[in-house]
Formats: structure tokens, sequence, C-alpha cells
């Protein structure tokens, strides 16, 4: 295997590992965790593809990655404050337990 | 070369794995910042710096702080937080999305010929990236500025909620 595949591959188990965790686990602080996973595996490929392009500009996979990480970290603080506001209205952070819109 | 990516790609993989399949939450927490320094060392070996010391400072730092305070702020006594055990069957079947995803990826990236990797790929310097970030990419970097203002004050306004009702005549 060549090192641009095994970075796809490295990249491709991280997110499977973070969609499987974001399924299967109920607590939302974890579902949270699992989705951050799988952006950090999609960073990883633009970072893979920038080392490993034949002509790559000077920077561009840093830059992605920079904004894809701001990105990141606001999702992350947005989601927090809405895990802590489920938390202040229900006792509780498991999802199966925020069914008040349920149907 | 490669054997120092393996190294990296196999622990990373293996503490997210046991991140996301650890009962106590702190766990969770704390092993998915080591596979997050996993991840900056991947940076690193690639060559880009500057994003690793991004990852560092904001995952490996910030991030990892505030689901800390998430975690103590939302949990009460020891004794009714149970772990959150999920269901068997919705757990088997995530883990079989999971397996199906990983291989329908692992495929197609077995099955792909990409070119040979060039010998020294391309360099970023931090004076590069400065140049860009405040050159072509400008209006992008205002944005994500303006976005991070407006995320943080959500946040913040989601977070400390209506308060209690005043009385009536008070301001």
């Amino acid at each position: 295997m060549s090192p641009l595949q095994i970075c796809l591959a490295f990249s491709s188990a991280l997110f499977a590992v973070g969609l499987a965790g974001a399924l299967a686990r109920s607590n939302s602080i974890l579902v949270l965790l699992g989705i951050e996973l799988m952006l950090n595996a999609a960073n990883l490929n633009l970072i893979a593809f920038w080392r490993f392009s034949p002509h790559g500009s000077p920077s561009t996979g840093v830059v992605f990655v920079v904004f894809a990480i701001a990105v990141a970290a606001a999702e992350t603080a947005v989601g927090l404050a809405l895990v802590i506001s489920i938390y202040r209205h229900q006792q509780d952070i498991r999802l199966e337990e925020a069914t008040r819109l349920k149907g | 070369m490669n054997t120092v990516l393996v190294i990296v790609a196999l622990a990373t993989v293996a503490t997210a794995a046991a991140a996301m399949s650890r009962p106590s939450l702190l766990n969770c927490v704390l092993l998915l910042t080591v596979s997050w320094t996993g991840i900056a060392a991947f940076y690193l070996w690639a060559g880009a710096e500057f994003a690793a010391f991004a990852q560092v400072l904001i995952y490996v730092g910030a991030i990892s702080m505030a689901l800390m305070f998430a975690v103590l702020l939302t949990r009460r006594t020891r004794s009714d937080f149970p772990p959150a055990r999920a269901s068997g069957s919705r757990a088997a079947y995530a883990i079989l999305a999971g397996a199906a995803v990983a291989a329908v990826l692992l495929a197609a990236v077995a099955r792909s010929s990409v070119a040979a990797a060039p010998a020294p790929g391309p360099a970023s310097t931090v004076r590069q990236l400065g140049v860009q970030l405040m050159g072509p990419h400008a209006a992008a970097l205002l944005v994500v500025g303006v976005l991070l203002t407006v995320a943080l004050i959500g946040a913040v306004v989601l977070a400390a909620g209506a308060g209690p009702a005043r009385p009536e005549g008070t301001r």
C-alpha cells in the first residue's frame, strides 16, 4: 500500500469508529464526541491529499483544515450548550428521555 | 517512514475505539484526548506543523476542557448517574453500520489507483500560511470570525437559560 492509501485507510477507520459510537451511545455528549471524531477523520483526508498531491499549492490543505477546525470548535460550543440546556429541562442527558417533541 | 504512520494510525484508532466503548464518560473524554493527540502527531508526520499546533491547542486544550465541564455539570450524584448503557440490539446495529461503512470505504481505498507519492511533498511555512490567510482567504477568515462570535454568544445564551422569573414591576 502506498502511504496515501494508508492515510486514507486510517481516516476511514476513524470515521467508522466515530459513526458506530455516535449511533450506539445514548448519552448526548458521547454522540457529540462521535461527530467530532468523524470531523477529524475528514480533516485527516484533507491533509493526506494535500501532502501527497503531485502539484499542490504550498498551504491549501492547511488552510482548509484550519477553517474546518474553527467551524468544529463553534459546533462543539453550541452542542455542549444545547446539552446543558436539555439537562436543565429534563434533568437527564440521555437521548431516550428527550422525547418531548416526538410526534 | 511508513512504520511511524502505521503506529500512529493504530494507536489513534485504538484509543478512539476504546473511548467509544467505555461506560464511564470521563474515561471516554480522556481517551479521546489521547486520540486527538495522535491526530496531531499525524499532522506533524505529514509536515503540517500549523495544523498540528491548532489541533493540540483547540481539541486537546479547549474542547476537552469544555467537554469535561459539560460532563461534570450534567451529572448529579454518583449513584443516580448509572453509566449510560445502550441497549444491546442498538449497539449491535450501530457496530454493523460502522463495519459496513468501513468495509465500503476501505474497499474503495484499496481498489483505487492513486498516484505514487512525490518524494518531498509541499512544504508550508507559517509565513506562507499567514500570507495565504490574509491575502486570498481574507474574506473566509472574516466570515469564520463572525461565525465563532455568533456561535459563542449563542452558546452563552443557550447555556444561561431564561433564569428565574422576576416578580412583576421590577426590572
